[in-house]
């Protein structure tokens, strides 16, 4: 597909599912759209880095909770207005991401190595929001009930729709850009053979930290809306694992490295959790038991995603290979 | 500053507390030393092994000392189709993809678990449940002792597996040189599938010692998986000896930053360590050079 096509189907997509505020009615309904699209913004901001990248991290969730953190914080602490935090809670979870990959690319993590450490930084942020006071410790952070505009809390599902809208939006616009871009080129070098790319004169350690720090910032945008959102914030929400695997299931399950990706993988996700509850009831752990199944088979037998899939059976050149060189074990 | 009245006491119960999470660590670095897996369902293996006990404990009144002779081969036996039916087939190529992959294994068992056995904690009723040792003036819980002889006693079995039975022999050539070795006739699939088995029945010989002073639930095994891979990367990927000093550090480490920090934020001494390792020595203390 080329470029150009690419950008015309990602304005007709994202106008289509614009239309969802005009066409439904019901707020249920349109949680789930909001929902989906949080979701997406989510993995597109692991795509930027696993997925471009190749750098598979299992710790995102500290980008997401700082985000959170950052302007439940502000807002209860100091008095900040969120729309304020938004800023200011992207920026520090992009910052997050600065000292994570420094820590890290610095001394050439890579590999499991680097998806094992992005863990413990995640497990050292939530010790931390457990322990000290400003954060709420255990208990957590209730952000003040004030709905209006102004405050970031809208009293409508529709208007939280229209904000994580131009998020996700704004986010696959720039992967789009980065996809077109040298950085986007020599960013899937380093992925597909980083010894090779630094060879021919990519500067590893600064591709993969311009990288980290877009995809903390974007996990951030989610962390921030999410708080938003529900108003409530604690440690194990915000730096637990379930962000951190929600993060990589969407673009895994989508196609990592593909723009389209993670948006499929959200909706697809998404629609399968409606569908098991629909179907088998609200029982605990079902729906996480599907997400696992999932994400065996999805790496297993087809390991470029729905995106990839799609794209086969249209006979097409697959986007990318994330199965490498084919020395593997067993 | 807490005397040593205080920090002996503490010091020998984080030594005990740390012969557990080398028992733990030892089946994991015994599969990473061999397939370079780095298996993320350790934890949730574990955790399985533990409700195993629990329940032959509460249906049956098999005592969890007894146990070892049924949940260990079990284990093997979950342990080697694990890796026969699913985990030796997602690589790729890609180390990544193995850990994506016993990541959504621990997915599924988690969650199977919590619809299995709701989410509520159980322990096992013993009549040593409550027994102390006095080591040093310091009083020990009876079931951590235990555990920790075990592990010393585990650690010892695995070596001279390793060393002293063509098995062992079979793993190391495969572990140094995988084409070489099938060229003089070793079977890849078979022997990486006994090692992971291995791996896994050691988590079953954790799951019998730990339970008399342990708990289960569904989320259990979670907490173990980050303190594992911090013991087996900081003795150095695939030691055993490594694995039990790692281990031992480790819960020293916990009990001392549990009593000076706090419950709470004492474990962060776990991670920073876990951390720093990896940044500055990746191979660990005992470990080979990668």
């Amino acid at each position: 597909m080329k470029t150009d096509t690419k950008l015309l189907m990602l304005i007709v997509v994202f106008g289509l599912i614009g239309l969802a505020p005009v066409l439904i009615t019901q707020d249920s309904l349109l949680n789930i759209v909001i929902m989906t699209l949080y979701a997406a913004l989510l993995g597109q901001a692991w795509n930027i880095l696993g997925g471009y990248g190749g750098q598979v991290s299992f710790g995102h969730a500290a980008y997401f909770g700082t985000g959170a953190y950052t302007v439940a914080v502000l807002q209860v602490q100091f008095g900040i207005n969120p729309w304020i935090g938004l800023a200011v809670g992207g920026l520090a979870a992009a910052a997050v991401g600065a000292f994570i990959g420094f820590c890290t690319f610095r001394y050439g993590l890579r590999g499991s190595y680097f998806a094992l450490v992005t863990l413990a930084f995640a497990e050292v942020l939530r010790i931390l929001s457990n322990s000290v006071d400003f954060t709420g410790a255990g208990v957590g952070l209730l952000i003040p009930l004030e709905r209006s505009a102004a405050n970031f809390q809208f009293a409508s599902k529709a208007e939280f729709f229209w904000v994580i809208w131009v998020m996700t939006f704004a986010a696959f616009l720039t992967v789009w850009k980065i996809g077109n871009s040298r950085f986007g080129a020599q960013l899937t070098a380093v992925r597909d053979n980083e010894d090779a790319a630094r060879a021919l004169g990519v500067d590893a350690f600064r591709v993969k930290m311009g990288a980290i720090m877009l995809s903390g910032f974007f996990a951030g945008l989610a962390g921030v809306f999410y708080a938003q959102y529900f108003l409530y914030l604690d440690p194990h929400i915000a730096y637990g694992a379930a962000i951190s695997v929600e993060s990589l299931l969407v673009p895994i399950i989508g196609g990592m490295g593909t723009l389209f990706g993670p948006l499929l993988g959200a909706a697809f996700l998404h629609g399968l959790s409606e569908l098991s509850r629909a179907v088998i009831g609200d029982a605990p752990g079902v729906s996480l038991v599907l997400y696992g199944v999932l994400l065996v088979i999805m790496v297993l037998f087809v390991p470029r995603g729905l995106a990839g899939l799609m794209s086969h059976l249209r006979g097409g050149k697959p986007p990318v290979s994330r199965a490498g060189g084919g020395k593997g074990h067993a | 500053m807490p005397d040593s009245a205080i920090i002996i006491p503490s010091v020998l119960n984080g030594l005990t507390t740390g012969g557990l999470y080398a028992l733990v660590a030892l089946g994991l670095t015994l599969i990473y030393g061999v397939l370079h897996i780095i298996n993320f369902a350790h934890g949730a293996l574990l955790m399985l092994g533990l409700y195993a006990v629990y329940f032959l404990n509460a249906q049956f009144g098999i005592d969890p000392y007894v146990s070892l002779l049924i949940v260990p081969p079990a284990m093997f036996a979950l342990g080697y189709g694990l890796q026969r039916g699913i985990i030796g087939r997602a690589s790729h190529g890609r180390d990544e993809n193995i850990l994506l992959v016993t990541l959504g294994l621990s997915i599924i068992i988690e969650n199977l678990s919590l619809f299995f056995f709701r989410s509520d904690t159980r322990t096992v009723d013993t009549p040593y449940s409550f027994d102390v040792v006095e080591i040093f003036g310091a009083f020990l819980p009876y079931p951590k002792v235990v555990a920790f002889i075990g592990a010393l006693v585990t650690s010892a079995l695995l070596w001279l597996l390793m060393s002293r039975t063509d098995l062992g022999r079979a793993i190391r050539a495969l572990a140094k040189e995988r084409k070489g070795a099938q060229l003089v006739g070793i079977n890849a699939d078979h022997v990486f599938a006994m090692s992971f088995g291995l791996g896994v029945a050691c988590l079953g010989v954790a799951a019998c010692l730990l339970l008399p002073s342990y708990y289960v639930n569904p989320q259990v095994g979670g907490g173990f998986v980050l303190i594992a891979f911090t013991i087996v990367v900081l003795g150095g990927m695939g030691s055993f000896v490594g694995a039990l000093i790692g281990g031992l550090i480790i819960g020293v480490v916990e009990a001392l930053g549990g009593l000076f920090l706090g419950e709470s934020l004492g474990q962060i001494g776990i991670f920073l360590i876990f951390i720093l390792v990896l940044i500055f020595r990746p191979t660990g203390l005992f470990g080979a050079k990668a």
